[in-house]
């Protein structure tokens, strides 16, 4: 069921937030290089890092789990066990990848 | 087949011959959003330079361009469809689930064509 409930929280959240600043980023780099500056000065700020890494993590953790809903859709990870496993593995999955992308683009 | 509840109104009529459509597109969508995303945060990542004139010079190739199209418009028809399932489990009355997905389809609609310019004057050196 948490699965299920994060699948749906970080898609809204993506969906309203996460579009949002992608469509801000792809504006401010189409409109040169003071809106850009001025976009990365806010991604980059407190908030704004607090804000890219919840994206990132519905990011992950929406893709993982959207992964697990395409399997299960084929019919298949029904056994018990099998189905336990990877709905304790998607929310873990998702907070390692967004832990691995920060490290690389921080420390890079 | 009765008239009095809404259950009784609809029994005997079989399916509305739609709902698997719309189950369809959102499994198409998101694999056609997971692709560009991907691409997208591999990007990122492997970028070296992060500048303004890094990253411009980057978004403007065909490639790239293509790409951030198609991320665009898949996100957003995706983020359409998943949005419309929301509203349809929490807002039950009538007129305010019509508004609520009318306004969720403007919005959808006026993002994908903002993010869809921004990217053509990417491409074409704006």
């Amino acid at each position: 069921m948490l699965v299920s409930i994060l699948h749906r929280v970080s898609g809204n959240g993506l969906a309203f937030a996460g579009l949002a600043v992608l469509v801000w980023w792809l504006a401010a780099l189409a409109g040169g290089e003071a809106s850009y500056d001025a976009f990365v000065g806010h991604a980059t700020a407190w908030y704004g890092r607090v804000v890219l890494v919840g994206l990132t993590w519905a990011f992950f953790n929406h893709l993982v789990s959207g992964v697990r809903h395409l399997v299960l859709d084929i019919g298949a990870g029904y056994e018990l066990e099998r189905n336990a496993f990877w709905s304790v593995l998607t929310p873990i999955a998702g907070v390692v990848l967004t832990v691995a992308f920060w490290a690389i683009v921080l420390l890079a | 087949m009765g008239n009095g509840t809404p259950i009784g109104r609809v029994r005997g009529l079989g399916s509305a011959h739609s709902g698997s459509h719309h189950w369809l597109l959102q499994r198409f969508t998101a694999i056609g959003t997971l692709v560009p995303a991907l691409w997208l945060v591999g990007s990122l990542v492997a970028m070296g330079d992060r500048s303004f004139k890094g990253v411009h010079a980057w978004a403007s190739q065909p490639l790239s361009a293509i790409l951030l199209g198609l991320l665009v418009l898949g996100s957003f028809w995706h983020a359409r469809l998943g949005v419309q399932v929301m509203i349809e489990d929490y807002v039950h009355e009538t007129a305010n689930k019509f508004a609520a997905i009318m306004l969720l389809n403007l919005a959808a609609f006026a993002g994908a064509a903002f993010g869809l310019l921004c990217v053509v004057r990417l491409a074409l050196g704006a």
